[in-house]
């Protein structure tokens, strides 16, 4: 078939619409990984004091491990429309409830990777004169990595698919591009988008754990039971 | 927060209840759906998953389908279904999608849950000269129970959940209230569906926390806490604090 036609036709696979929109795709799927990137950053911010918190005080780890339950499962529409009235059609609405939801299982895995630390090395470390802090970024959270970095995929991984859903504000990435080509019946602009989301996750999870091997020359393979 | 105050006066007006558009008929709408997609989605993945779990082959299976669940945005299969053919068949696109969406949890559950059952027991009831059909009834599906209801659980809020994406295209269920608001430029009614909806996947959550409480085989024995105590693959939405502490 002459490519021209695949866009009158409606085909599922159409070069002549990647020709001919490039730019919308373009912009969609940087739109996309800003908001994934954002939403991914903020959550390990806000997640390592809350897990630090909730390692150094019981009482606070049942109400935050509680409370972030919770949170992820309140629905993703659902969520983004609680936040409207808050921050009004933004970026921001995704990004906050993105972190929201980033948080359940940062949360929990920079726990466990911290409560996986042995023992030993610890009191080696303050045996050695360390302080709280250097002990904290010298020791244990390099130990904690493997833990922690398997959770860092699995948000960001998330984080990239439920992006698509703030498309109901118009800030979704590529999701933009699927709820228009939902309301327009145009197959390639849903099946392109689609695909391109499904990339964006798979290239994001091998980027970690290519940087997850960097950072861990020592651990040959993540422990199980935290991955 | 005068938002919050007119949503609570959308959901206290009598006649927002009532009628083909009013938040009863979209609730029957949403648990319908939900049911028939939860009731597929066992009847598919939980016997698969037992009888790989039992003969302990495809580990790698049940890791990656779960994944690739999670890789996959649920808006995107919802809209390429739409416009497949099965688009014409009514509930079917969001049927299908919702059931392929529950399937990762209770599928990757159920098996750690029957693989991991305690070997010794296992090898125990063997030599007890028990069949694998025994084996699988009396022994690994009773240890491997609280990891199954974990599955169960988060399949029913996800399914839940995205039961309320079924609105983006024009489907039943709460997310109508959701959408129907951002049509109307309603923010009061928009807040109201989606309380209504975030309500719903907490009790679904909470009655399913009970039920594997009053369900579980073992609940009267003592040692239950280590089993109990093993976190579900943390891939899986976690286990409830309910279950944890």
């Amino acid at each position: 078939m002459a490519d021209g036609n695949c866009l009158i036709s409606n085909e599922w696979i159409c070069g002549e619409y990647v020709r001919t929109r490039g730019q919308e795709l373009t912009d969609a799927t940087l739109e996309h990984v800003g908001i994934t990137l954002a939403s991914v950053a903020i959550g390990l911010l806000v997640a390592f004091p809350l897990a630090l918190l909730a390692r150094r005080w019981r009482a606070v780890a049942g109400p935050v491990l509680g409370l972030t339950t919770i949170l992820y499962t309140v629905p993703s529409l659902a969520m983004f429309s609680l936040l409207l009235p808050v921050f009004g059609v933004s970026a921001a609405v995704v990004i906050t409830g993105l972190v929201l939801y980033s948080l359940t299982i940062l949360v929990r895995n920079i726990m466990a990777g911290l409560a996986s630390v042995p023992e030993e090395a610890r009191e080696a470390a303050r045996g050695m004169g360390y302080g709280p802090l250097r002990l904290l970024f010298g020791v244990e959270l390099p130990l904690a990595l493997p833990a922690l970095m398997a959770g860092l995929r699995i948000t960001t991984v998330s984080t990239v698919s439920l992006t698509t859903v703030g498309a109901i504000i118009g800030y979704g990435g590529l999701g933009n591009l699927i709820y228009e080509g939902m309301r327009s019946f145009f197959k390639a602009e849903v099946l392109t988008a689609s695909v391109l989301c499904v990339a964006l996750a798979v290239v994001a999870d091998l980027l970690l754990l290519g940087l997850q091997r960097l950072l861990t020359p020592w651990a040959r393979k993540s422990r199980k039971g935290t991955t | 927060m005068d938002v919050v105050a007119k949503a609570w006066t959308w959901l206290a007006t009598g006649s927002h209840w009532a009628g083909p558009d009013g938040v009863w008929h979209r609730l029957g709408q949403h648990l319908f759906l939900t049911f028939v997609c939860l009731a597929i989605s066992c009847a598919v993945a939980l016997p698969i998953a037992v009888a790989l779990g039992h003969i302990g082959k495809g580990g790698a299976l049940a890791v990656n389908i779960s994944n690739a669940g999670r890789a996959v945005p649920t808006f995107a299969v919802l809209v390429l279904l739409l416009l497949s053919p099965l688009g014409t068949h009514g509930q079917w696109p969001t049927i299908i999608a919702l059931v392929l969406f529950a399937i990762p949890p209770l599928l990757t559950n159920a098996y750690v849950g029957v693989h991991e059952a305690d070997r010794e027991v296992v090898e125990a009831a063997r030599g007890m000269g028990m069949t694998g059909g025994q084996l699988i009834r009396r022994v690994e599906l009773p240890l491997a129970f609280p990891l199954i209801m974990t599955g169960v659980r988060t399949a029913a809020v996800q399914v839940v959940a995205t039961a309320t994406l079924a609105a983006l295209p024009g489907g039943g269920g709460l997310g109508r209230i959701i959408t129907a608001g951002f049509r109307l430029t309603d923010t009061p009614q928009v807040v109201a569906g989606a309380v209504l909806v975030a309500a719903l996947a907490l009790v679904v959550e909470g009655v399913f926390v009970l039920l594997g409480l009053v369900l579980d085989p073992m609940r009267r024995r003592t040692g239950r806490r280590s089993t109990a105590a093993r976190r579900p693959p943390a891939d899986q939405a976690p286990a409830s604090p309910a279950l944890t502490t």
